[in-house]
């Protein structure tokens, strides 16, 4: 029987405010164990919180940014727990009336760019618990509070993902927009956002939805991924064979590529939500609510959508672009100087000054280079004054020194040259040391042309014009 | 008269005039804590050497013609759930019993910048849950009036001690009665203020939304002093309310011209003592001679206020009282097999009778199935008490009540009927409920020789009208009587 996956998403994303949510520690990371809490993220006797504004307005902009309608009058309650990472016993968060929900975000599928709507069930805030910490040197374990009380929003989907894959293009779209939205640092290895999986399947064509399991402790977007289809699997093996999924909770075990019982339904815990005495009710402005959705940036998808509609990027381009939002600016920065082809922009970007990035693990910030710098070097390009190949030489310079594309092409003599006298030598010199491809391509072979202009190129040490070079060859050998 | 049987505004005065000095008064009240605590029992930490240590900074202070607060060099003392920076605070639980803040509550800052000299922590109730103070994991205190009878509830210690001379002014907290009641049984004054007027950082939480810190003394103008010392907007708390507070102590009325005060006939019913009515009644009528008029009024959901209480507060309470588990601080029990074993162990071991009842109360009332009957349907009743409240407060400027039902109970008398001891919270739980200010006075005594308290309750932030209709009553009763002599 065929079937049908059925996904849901939790995704828990730490907010970068300076502060934490319910007291005056700093929001980092890092620090010594145990020396980044205060008696209030402690939840010492008598201490009591008090919420951090910037944490509410990075929440509504989240919400705006997926289609949410804003609960302008909501409350925080009590998720009530015992557990020796979360030291007052409760987890504040929201339980009914979350500070955003019914929302959407159309996430794009294929080449083509064609979307699905992926409903929001609703975003919430709520404070981050503590670590445990294992050690050998010790029998039992250990805590380190530093991240109690660090701001988090929980963004919870719709079950309206139909695959890992699709899944997996929802979690990416989430990070950019927290990433535009400058509200998280979005950085997995510390474990700044989290996702709970929810899996089910059915057979195909059936709109009864089959039982789902939860699945926990999914650290990265690769491991959702390979939990969804390890989970997805496992019901169907488990249908296939006649047995019936059972409603729980478990843990996903990436190193093991497996899942583990951690509850059933019937353990399942009573958190007995109550409102939050402690804190008054979130009461949000109408003009508040406005203003901070007119400081919504535009958002990825859009910015792929105009990339490939008004500057014809394929899908691809478009989307590695408005993956990092400093790629994306030198990229609109170029293109609004003007004077070259975008696509040969988003090759540069994408390829030699991508891989330069990658190679010193550096951000674009940290170069020397410009919009200005780099049109400038891509109409050098265009123009024949220089060849694709010199380009490569000329990046690596204009992105490290205060120089020109033109001083660079001066001064390392790189332009091309486009003299035939100057390279007819270097022609007559290549074709004699090529008398097969030569027979070749009287024989009518063609495409023997694409190797000898190469040849020519390496003997002109990459100066020669290619184009030229192309008709002094074909020239050439029809006078032989 | 003795220096400890002195009022803090008297005691000001002395200070000020250079008639004693604070190291003698801190002394005189250390040699009362000497001559009487091992009787009266009011005291769970002595602070007296630190009290000295205090006094003689004040009076270097008035040495150096240094301007002083007016409650500088007063010795006070403390309930043990408000956190001293480094002086034990155990909200007299086994669980706490080694636990000293790292921080000082922000009355407790608040006081210390205005030079208060500090005498100890005072015994309550467990985690202020009890209207005896028998709850008290360390000792029982008595009633200074009678040592066999109990001084009240949660801040048993707080009235005990002011009573008995062994501290000239107290803080005490006030969840459904913890500050009103013992002043009742001891024959002293408590006010609990409006919820929001005094910050209640650092006071170690039993039911958030009803908690409240107060003043307690002999006299009014002592309770309006001390009041006026501690209340005030606190960021660190985020119930507490921004707004402008006089001086509550200089601005005291001397007549009751133009004050209505009205008398809920539901505070009268059958279950409280015709001799406590009678005390009441005659109260009322001492304010008519001072030239309030009397009026009768209806607040009829008074009836539901009891349990809408238990639920409220022991809900709150059980989520509260969770962080203590034995991972961080407090205690933690000895032998344990496994992380849920040493739960159960430290919370078995470490939590007494009482707390152990309300925590399983309120987690019940929370369960899911059973919070729409119980702790919504309480939050209802909730809105309704304080709207009736609002409503009689368009006709009235104070509301009287007794109290308590009864003067003071027995030692032991309810140590195995909860319920009883329950029903000793009826007249002052719609007061929390409401979040509404209130005042306890003497108004006489029972047959058994022991105070009759009766209650003054004012619309939210009435506080100045309260404590002004309270002093113009112990001017027309000529004072609340002396210290007990006890020795």
């Amino acid at each position: 029987m065929e079937y049908e996956v059925v996904v849901g998403l939790e995704v828990h994303a730490e907010l970068s405010t300076k502060t934490k949510i319910y007291c005056s520690c700093k929001n980092s990371f890092g620090s010594e164990v145990n020396s980044n809490c205060c008696p209030v993220c402690t939840g010492m006797p008598g201490t009591l919180p008090t919420l951090n504004e910037k944490v509410v307005e990075y929440a509504v902009r989240m919400g705006h940014a997926l289609n949410c309608s804003i609960n302008r009058i909501c409350k925080q309650d009590r998720k009530n727990y015992f557990y020796p990472d979360l030291p007052k016993a409760y987890q504040i968060s929201q339980f009914d009336i979350p500070l955003c929900e019914h929302g959407y975000l159309d996430v794009i599928l294929d080449e083509q760019g064609n979307t699905k709507r992926i409903g929001v069930t609703r975003i919430h805030i709520e404070e981050d618990a503590g670590k445990l910490i294992h050690e050998d040197r010790f029998s039992g374990s250990l805590v380190d509070l530093n991240r109690c009380g660090v701001p988090l929003i929980e963004i919870v989907s719709e079950p309206d993902m139909r695959s890992s894959a699709e899944a997996k293009a929802y979690l990416d779209t989430i990070r950019s927009i927290l990433q535009y939205l400058d509200i998280s640092d979005c950085k997995m290895q510390e474990g700044s956002i989290r996702c709970d999986v929810n899996v089910s399947v059915h057979p195909k064509g059936s709109d009864k939805f089959g039982t789902r399991c939860e699945m926990k402790n999914v650290n990265s977007f690769s491991a959702a991924v390979r939990a969804i289809d390890y989970e997805a699997n496992r019901q169907i093996e488990l249908l296939e064979a006649g047995g019936t999924v059972q409603q729980e909770t478990r843990r996903w075990d990436d190193m093991r590529g497996q899942s583990y019982v951690m509850r059933s339904k019937e353990d399942a815990q009573d958190y007995r939500y109550f409102p939050e005495p402690d804190l008054l009710t979130i009461v949000l402005e109408e003009e508040y609510v406005k203003q901070l959705k007119n400081s919504i940036p535009e958002l990825p998808n859009a910015k792929i959508k105009r990339y490939m509609t008004d500057y014809a990027l394929p899908h691809f381009d478009a989307n590695l672009l408005a993956e990092n939002l400093d790629k994306a600016e030198l990229f609109e920065e170029a293109v609004h100087i003007g004077g070259c082809q975008p696509k040969n922009l988003s090759n540069w970007i994408l390829g030699d000054i991508s891989r330069i990035l990658n190679e010193k693990n550096i951000q674009l910030q940290d170069t020397k280079l410009t919009a200005q710098k780099l049109t400038d070097m891509v109409k050098l390009i265009e123009k024949g004054t220089i060849s694709n190949t010199s380009g490569k030489t000329v990046i690596e310079v204009i992105m490290f020194e205060d120089k020109s594309p033109e001083k660079v092409v001066k001064e390392k003599n790189l332009a091309q040259i486009s003299d035939t006298s100057a390279l007819d030598a270097i022609v007559q010199e290549v074709l004699a040391n090529n008398p097969k491809p030569i027979e070749d391509y009287k024989k009518g072979k063609t495409n023997v042309l694409g190797f000898l202009v190469g040849q020519c190129m390496k003997a002109s040490k990459g100066q020669g014009n290619p184009a030229i070079l192309k008709e002094l060859i074909e020239r050439f050998i029809q006078e032989a | 008269m003795e220096l400890y049987e002195r009022s803090a505004a008297q005691l000001g005065k002395m200070l000020r005039a250079k008639e004693c000095s604070a190291v003698e008064i801190a002394q005189a009240i250390n040699d009362r804590i000497v001559a009487v605590e091992d009787k009266v029992e009011a005291y769970i930490t002595l602070a007296g050497d630190q009290a000295l240590e205090q006094a003689r900074a004040v009076d270097a202070k008035i040495a150096a013609g240094e301007n002083l607060a007016p409650l500088a060099g007063i010795p006070i003392g403390i309930k043990d759930n408000i956190c001293t920076k480094g002086v034990l605070t155990t909200c007299a639980s086994k669980m706490l019993y080694n636990f000293e803040p790292p921080y000082n509550a922000t009355v407790v800052d608040k006081l210390l910048k205005q030079n208060i000299v500090c005498t100890g922590k005072l015994n309550m109730d467990e985690f202020a849950m009890g209207s005896t103070c028998e709850n008290s994991y360390f000792k029982k205190t008595k009633n200074p009036h009678d040592l066999d009878y109990v001084p009240g509830g949660s801040s048993g210690g707080s009235a005990a001690a002011v009573a008995a001379g062994e501290a000239v002014l107290a803080l005490g907290s006030d969840t459904g009665g913890s500050i009103r009641e013992p002043a009742s049984y001891c024959g002293i004054v408590g006010l609990k203020p409006t919820y929001g007027s005094v910050s209640r950082y650092g006071l170690v939480a039993f039911a958030s939304s009803l908690d409240q810190i107060g003043p307690m003394g002999r006299t009014v103008e002592d309770v309006a002093m001390l009041y006026s010392a501690i209340c005030g907007h606190d960021p660190m708390d985020a119930t507490s309310v921004h707004r402008d507070y006089p001086d509550f102590a200089s601005g005291m009325k001397d007549d009751l011209k133009g004050i209505t005060v009205g008398i809920p006939k539901e505070y009268y019913g059958p279950g409280v003592d015709e001799e406590v009515k009678k005390a009441v009644m005659d109260g009322a009528k001492m304010l008519e001679s001072c030239g309030a008029v009397l009026k009768e009024i209806s607040l009829p959901s008074t009836d539901y206020a009891l349990s809408a209480y238990y639920i409220i507060s022991s809900a709150e309470a059980s989520s509260n009282l969770a962080r203590y588990d034995g991972v961080k601080y407090g205690y933690r029990c000895e032998n344990f097999d496994s992380l849920t074993d040493m739960y159960e162990k430290t919370r078995s071991e470490g939590f007494g009778d009482e707390v152990k009842r309300r925590i399983m109360l309120g987690t019940f009332v929370l369960s899911s199935g059973y919070f729409d009957a119980y702790y919504k349907r309480a939050k209802l009743l909730q809105k309704q008490i304080a709207d009736e409240f609002a409503q009689a407060f368009k006709g009235c400027d104070v509301i009287l009540t007794p109290t308590s039902p009864s003067t003071a109970f027995k030692l032991g008398e309810c140590t195995d009927d909860p319920l009883k001891m329950y029903a000793a919270d009826i007249c002052t739980v719609t007061v929390n409920i409401a979040g509404l200010p209130a005042i306890s006075l003497p108004c006489g005594k029972g047959a058994n020789g022991l105070p009759i308290g009766m209650q003054l309750i004012g619309s939210k932030m009435s506080e100045a009208t309260l404590l002004s209709t309270a002093h113009c009553y112990e001017k027309a009763v000529g004072g609340f009587g002396p210290v007990p002599k006890l020795v």
